[in-house]
């Protein structure tokens, strides 16, 4: 795996990438078609997740197959407390943040008993017993049927103004998540990605940052799926299957597992994919297990990366052009 | 209770054909082959059509679908997985690569099969149960169960008893001197993982006559597997029969007693396991990686 950069690519330089982005997605509802703001929405949602997602693979080295259980128990913590009406969304989506730390507390010091390959069966396995619990107990959590009509706040109603409360929670995450990364504690991750052993003998333990980023990685997991929620009224267990969680790792490493907002672009071209290919065939499982096989075998570092390279390549070409007489 | 026996012992079996190529391909080759599951389905699904549709009747038919199945977990090799050995951060490339198979296949068994169930019915000579003394033992569940039995120990003659099986240790302990001693590492490779598939496919294809064959089966099965695999140790052949053992008989007993929740009862196990022995109940401390 080509190391995640560490360092923020200097200061002015990032917060205008900042602004720009944040700029691209507040324009967005100007185009005032509805179904861009559904589909931004989703792509801040899944950005959010696949970024989540990356701070334990791209940084961290832990390849988890079970992250939807996270985003999923988010979305129904928030259907569950607004459609019962137990609490007011202001503190259901605080919850749902809880919700999935809770769970990351729970599932993750029994699949940090194993790394590598264990690791990713332990979260798979783990994810989908909490699926199999979600889908099976009707009488709590509707089971296949879902729920429906989930009631936002008179503020947030209107899609575009929902839209906007996403974003801003999105981009909040995104910035607490990328000092989270710069952070020592991001520096540690980076370490014991690369040799937990040698981590383990500078006396840091690894264990409990390998839970920690677990638990971070949840919670921002179960933020999005809390957002989801809100914004599509209805969820459903198919949120917490376990083809979301490969729906979330072939984002990232689509855009490249090695860049912080990577995971976002992935996110951004794979449910444009999705969309266009649901319009024509019935069959986007096989697309989709090819467009990753491809980039598996040839472009193993995603786009980012990959155009990262092609720049560095030519860069050496011009100056290779540069430094011969006559040319 | 007997019958909740013997049906454990049945669902063991087809779990432990799984589970032991999971563990061979992971124990020769280093390689975790997350579609595993898949082979299972493509096992299943040939086996429908060389029994149901083509008819060339139960046990040729099996036997087809497994070779079949072979074949086609050898090409995943060949053509694939081959590309990316030896790259860094490999495990995880092979856990993406493996899982875009899962997607490829399932859509393939889509086009070509649909979504309906499917089903085979037994041979007639194995309807119906033997009796001994009291208790019936369904003929077909026997078969399953002597089938299974054969396969540990003639994988058990194959790994440890033959100049090939020699080999197969050898590029397990290390793989470059293998290659120096004369091994051929790539072609043996292949070969391992063909083996391995076909045992997938002949658990579909056994299991299809119990179960009804449906796309989302691979998923289901591939999860028990790694199951098996976490509580045994992957990696070790006899940790495959006997957390096989365990989990089959945990879910078939745990019906009788929670019907909508029996899963559950293997998931703790497997915690438990995990507690108090990560390695896994066969492994050395320290083995598992």
């Amino acid at each position: 795996m080509t190391p995640a950069r560490t360092k923020p690519a200097g200061g002015l330089g990032q917060a205008a990438q900042w602004a720009v982005a944040l700029a691209l997605f507040a324009a967005i509802p100007l185009a005032g078609k509805k179904f861009f703001v559904t589909m931004a929405n989703e792509v801040l949602v899944m950005g959010l997740f696949a970024v989540a997602f990356n701070l334990l693979y791209g940084f961290a080295g832990m390849l988890s197959f079970g992250q939807a259980a996270y985003y999923g128990v988010g979305a129904y913590t928030v259907g569950l407390l607004l459609s019962k009406g137990v609490l007011p969304f202001a503190v259901a989506l605080p919850a749902a943040v809880a919700a999935g730390a809770a769970l990351a507390l729970l599932l993750g010091p029994l699949c940090i008993r194993l790394s590598g390959v264990y690791f990713t069966m332990l979260t798979l396995a783990f994810a989908e017993m909490v699926w199999g619990i979600v889908f099976k107990w009707y009488g709590f959590t509707g089971g296949d049927n879902g729920i429906q009509g989930i009631p936002v706040p008179d503020l947030l109603r209107s899609p575009v103004r929902y839209y906007y409360f996403t974003l801003a929670v999105v981009f909040a995450s995104f910035w607490l998540l990328r000092r989270i990364v710069d952070s020592p504690f991001g520096a540690v991750l980076q370490s014991i990605r690369e040799n937990p052993e040698r981590t383990g003998f500078l006396g840091i333990q690894v264990r409990r940052y390998e839970l920690a980023a677990m638990v971070i990685s949840g919670a921002f997991a179960a933020l999005a799926g809390g957002l989801f929620a809100g914004y599509q009224h209805s969820i459903h267990p198919d949120m917490l299957h376990w083809t979301k969680s490969g729906e979330v790792i072939l984002m990232s490493i689509l855009g490249g597992v090695s860049s912080f907002f990577g995971p976002l672009m992935g996110a951004a071209v794979i449910l444009f994919i999705e969309d266009m290919i649901g319009k024509y065939t019935e069959f986007w499982e096989i697309w989709i297990g090819g467009i990753m096989l491809a980039i598996v075998i040839f472009f193993p570092k995603g786009v980012i990366g990959t155009l990262d390279s092609w720049i560095a390549r030519g860069r050496d070409r011009e100056r290779a052009a540069d430094g011969t007489p006559g040319s | 209770m007997f019958t909740q026996l013997i049906g454990g012992l049945t669902s063991s079996m087809t779990l432990f054909l799984v589970a032991s190529g999971l563990t061979l391909i992971f124990g020769v080759g280093n390689v975790f082959n997350f579609a595993h599951g898949s082979f299972y389905l493509l096992g299943a699904y040939f086996a429908y059509q060389l029994v149901s549709v083509t008819g060339i009747g139960f046990f040729p038919g099996v036997l087809l679908a497994a070779l079949c199945t072979g074949a086609a977990g050898a090409v995943m090799e060949l053509f694939f997985l081959r590309r990316i050995y030896g790259r860094g951060g490999e495990e995880g490339f092979q856990i993406l690569l493996t899982y875009s198979f899962i997607l490829i296949i399932d859509d393939v068994v889509k086009m070509i099969w649909g979504t309906d169930y499917k089903s085979i019915s037994r041979p007639e000579i194995l309807d119906g149960a033997w009796t001994i003394g009291d208790l019936f033992v369904p003929r077909y569940d026997a078969v399953v169960i002597a089938t299974g039995l054969l396969v540990a120990l003639g994988m058990w003659g194959l790994i440890r008893r033959s100049r090939f099986g020699r080999n197969l240790r050898a590029i397990s302990a290390n793989r470059e001197m293998a290659s120096s001693l004369g091994v051929n590492v790539p072609v043996t490779l292949s070969f391992v993982f063909g083996l391995a598939t076909a045992l997938g496919g002949l658990s579909g294809a056994l299991s299809a006559p119990v179960r009804t064959v449906t796309p989302g089966a691979g998923v289901e099965v591939i999860i028990g597997s790694m199951i098996v695999v976490v509580i045994g140790g992957l990696g070790n052949f006899w940790g495959a029969l006997v957390g096989a053992l365990i989990i089959g008989e945990v879910t078939a007993f745990g019906i009788l007693f929670l019907p909508q929740w029996a899963i559950l009862f293997s998931y703790a196990v497997m915690a438990l396991v995990l507690v108090f022995r990560p390695q896994g109940l066969f492994m050395k401390q320290g083995v598992a990686k």
